[in-house]
Formats: structure tokens, sequence, C-alpha cells
């Protein structure tokens, strides 16, 4: 049974501003889809249905085979990273990452012990009793991920997470996802504007376009892991994006995006 | 010297020139004291009329402390409610704001003649003067909440409760306390001024009857000595929700981190 199944979702909103054309999609158990495509184009949209937050104008979405808002399935097996580290300023490290589990109403001891594993993860054991502001954007980003990880979901959600982050201090979070991904067999749908960041990470990449919203093309990323920097350097990573590329710029020149037009 | 150091020790040495200055004038000058009279024949009416003036400031100083908590607890429940329902909120803010706007003095004959109890008069009173910041303030505070965060709380299936727990009261803590602050000054503010009100009407036993007495008998230094009792008691107040507010709020929060 695939981990997503969005069967001919769309949305409308009021007014009759098409969001979203009609759009299938499955992601099977343990794959690394990446959303790709500018500002506009119902990526971010896309993914709220996905999570039962907002739902489609029609078609449906179906996770393990049940609809997102079945009663604790977002709680049991949804992971969420957003673009901001989204941490409560008033509360430690640890705190913040126990926050979903403290929601579900697990006890606090044993919230505490997932809580370290978790930190451990993403290598800020020793930063448990730490303020968010004390740390780096990149150290706040990985207790964000911390805290996604910590209920031990199998499907992560992930929008433009490192959108904010300076390149270098990306492409490592980048290598640290990837081996997150592999070693706890986690399904991930990741939303990007970054052609490389999506060539690095996906096993698949959805481009899309904007005005409206549509799918334009399924692009598989066929390099095998574990892929290291070298393969940020290499010819078959420069195709890749330059494929993604040209798919992009086809698509918004089809939009009549005078920009990207101009870009060309 | 430390920047703490200097907040004291600049106030502090002004004090004392402006005291030997008006000292040193009123001396000179030989200004009666049902003018002016000097710092030092203050301090002697301070001490001698000292059991007349601190009972009345007990008075003052009980009115002040019970309307500020009446003030606290009722701004924050309207607070709390206005966050709850937008529709009560416009039907009801604009009575905050009238209550808020409506000098208390021109209000106070009129609780005063309806409520019995001259304690409890004037409670009243300076409730409604204390209570607008409180709901104005923790309101904000509720609403001004990460918009990140509260979509992180949906996604989490976080109950309206866990929600107001875990996000609302804690985003809005600094702001209650910035309404708490401007709100004991002015819940100090309003028990003299009823008190006034009352006064006049023959009946009080606070400061401000103290000072009306005074000023009928001219007895001008001990009017000072009054004054300076409810100066200091404001300062005082205003001081103690200080640090209430900074060890409530501690080191943890962002607001208070910035302001060090």
């Amino acid at each position: 049974m695939p981990a997503v199944d969005i069967q001919a979702v769309q949305k409308t909103y009021p007014g009759g501003t098409q969001a979203l054309l009609p759009l299938s999609l499955t992601v099977r158990e343990g794959e690394f889809v990446t959303l790709l495509g500018p500002s506009g184009c119902g990526k971010s949209t896309l993914l709220k249905m996905v999570a039962g937050l907002l739902p489609p104008s029609a078609g449906r979405v179906l996770l393990w085979g049940l609809p997102p808002d079945t009663a604790g399935l977002a709680q049991r097996r949804l992971g969420f990273v957003f673009q901001d580290a989204t941490l409560m300023p008033w509360a430690s490290v640890r705190a913040n990452v126990r926050l979903p589990l403290d929601l579900a109403g697990v006890p606090r001891g044993d919230g505490d012990a997932r809580v370290r594993r978790a930190l451990a993860g993403v290598g800020l054991a020793r930063f448990e009793d730490a303020l968010p502001r004390e740390l780096s954007g990149g150290m706040q980003m990985r207790v964000s991920i911390a805290r996604g990880l910590v209920t031990e979901p199998t499907l992560l959600l992930m929008d433009e997470p490192f959108g904010a982050l300076d390149e270098i201090t990306r492409n490592r979070l980048d290598a640290d996802l990837l081996a997150l991904w592999r070693g706890r067999g986690l399904t991930v749908l990741f939303v990007t504007h970054s052609i490389h960041e999506a060539v690095f990470l996906s096993g698949r990449v959805l481009v899309m376009a904007a005005r409206p919203g549509r799918v334009v093309a399924d692009v598989p990323i066929s390099e095998p892991h574990p892929r290291g920097p070298d393969f940020r350097i290499s010819t078959a990573f420069s195709q890749y994006a330059r494929q993604l590329q040209d798919i992009l710029l086809q698509a918004s020149g089809d939009s009549g995006d005078a920009d990207a037009r101009a870009m060309r | 010297m430390s920047p703490r150091a200097q907040q004291v020790v600049w106030p502090t040495l002004l004090a004392c020139v402006l005291l030997a200055l008006w000292q040193g004038l009123v001396v000179a000058l030989e200004i009666p004291p049902y003018l002016v009279p000097s710092p030092w024949r203050v301090a002697q009416v301070l001490v001698a009329d000292a059991g007349m003036l601190f009972s009345a400031l007990a008075v003052t100083l009980k009115i002040t402390l019970l309307a500020f908590a009446c003030a606290t607890v009722l701004g924050v429940l309207v607070a709390f409610a206005f966050v709850q329902s937008r529709v009560l909120e416009a039907a009801l803010f604009p009575y905050a704001v009238l209550l808020q706007v409506t000098p208390i003095v021109a209000i106070a004959p009129l609780v005063i003649i309806w409520v019995k109890s001259p304690t409890l008069s004037l409670v009243i009173c300076a409730t409604l003067v204390a209570l607008f910041p409180i709901i104005a303030n923790t309101t904000l505070g509720l609403r001004s909440v990460n918009p990140g965060l509260l979509s992180y709380f949906q996604l989490q299936r976080a109950t309206r409760w866990q929600t107001l727990l875990r996000l609302r009261i804690p985003s809005a803590l600094p702001y209650f306390f910035g309404g708490l602050r401007i709100s004991s000054g002015l819940a100090l503010i309003g028990a003299v001024v009823a008190e006034f009100v009352a006064g006049t009407g023959g009946t009080g036993s606070g400061l401000a009857y103290q000072i009306l007495q005074a000023g009928y008998q001219l007895n001008i230094p001990r009017m000072f000595a009054a004054l300076l009792l409810i100066t200091l008691t404001g300062v005082l107040l205003f001081a103690l929700m200080a640090v209430v507010s900074r060890w409530a709020l501690g080191s943890w929060h962002e607001s208070q981190a910035r302001s060090e």
C-alpha cells in the first residue's frame, strides 16, 4: 500500500482562482519525493492537503489507505518541519522537542528519553537545556527536525525547511537529512524551490508550475545512495539540474510569466 | 561605574542637589512655611504626624491593592473572553473604551452615592481606572502568537485548551506584565481621585482626605508630607511590578533578553 495516495486532488479558491489543477500522485513507503517549483505553484497547498489541514476542492488524499483526518493518524505517523524553526522562544530545546509528545499525552519520563534520542540523532545532545535564541539558525533548524522526528513518524512532510539558511549550512543539513532518511526508512515529501537541493536529495522530483498550479514533469533521480559531496560536482548532477531547469523555464513560459521569459 | 549603578547614583545625586537648593532658598528668602515649607520641615512633620499619616497611607494602599487585584482578575477574564469570541469582542470593546475615556471624577460621585460601603465604592472607582490597560494588553498578547507555531499546533491536532495553555498564555505574558506595570500606577491614581471625591462629601480616611484636611487648615507641611507618601507609594508599586515581571519572565523570555 502506498504511503501517500493523492487521487485527482484539486484546489479552487472561492472566486474561481485555480490554486491547483487536478493532480494524482502516489508515494511509496520509503521514497524521497520532492515538489519543486516557483512561489505560487501550489506546492505548500498540496502539502497542507496531505497533512489534512486543508480540504481539497475535489478528489481525495489517502495515507496508508486512510483519510488524513483519521483520529490519531497525524499524531502517530506524520512529522512536520517548516521553513522557520518555529520554536517556542520561552522553552528549552528539550521542551520544544517534547512538544508533540506532550500534546499527544505521552508521560514526561518516557518523553524525555525519546527527546534525548531525537536530539542525539541530529547531533545536539549537549544542548537540551539551551534556549532557542542561544543557538545558530542551523542549530535551531536541527531542533525543529528533532521535533519532527521525536514522534518516530513514518512520513515526514517538509515545507522548504532549509530555505532561510546559508548554502553551506543547507548542504550539511541536506546530507544529514539523507542519512536520517536512509537510517530510519522514512518516507519524505519535501517542498523546495532549489533545483540543486531537489537533485541532491530526491529519488523523484515533481516539477510544478504556477498560474494555475500544476505538475508538469515527474523526473526520477536514479543516482545510487549514499550520495556524498562528490555527487554535487559530478556531471550527472549537472545534467539532472539542467534537465529540471529546462522544464521549469519551459513551464513558466507556458504560464506567460514575464520574469521567467526575460531570464531566457 | 556599571549602568545599573548609574541608574541609581545620578538621580539620587540630583535629588540631593535639588533638596539642598530648596532648603537654602526657603531659609535665605525667609519664605513662610504656609506657602512653601522647607524639606526639613516636611520631614519633621512626617515624623511628628507619622501615626496619622501612615494609617491614612494604609487605607489608601488597601484600596489601591484591592482595586489592582480586581482589575487584574477582571481584565484577564475579559481578555480571555475576547480572544475566544470575535463577536463578544466586537460587542464589548467599544464599551471598554468608553469606560477608559470617561474621567473617573465624573463617575465617582455616582458610584459613591449608589454603593453604601465606602471601601467598596472607592475600590470600584479605582478598579475602573486600572482595568483598561490590562484588558487591552492581555488581549493583544493572547493574539500575538507566532503564526508558524500556531499552524504547528493545528498540525499536531492540539485542542483549543492545549493551544491556550501551551501557546497563547506564554506568548501573552510579556504583554500582560506590561499592562500590570501601567495599571499598578493607575490603581493608585484612581484610589486617590476617588478618595478626593468621597472626602469632599465628608467621608474618608485615606491620604487624599489628609491632603484635603491639611488644605482647609493651611497645614501646608503636612500636605507636602502626604503628597510625598503618595508619590513614594506609586514609585514603589511600579518598581515592585518591574521586579515581579522580571522574576516571572526570568531569563527565558526573548523580550527580557533583548532589554538586558
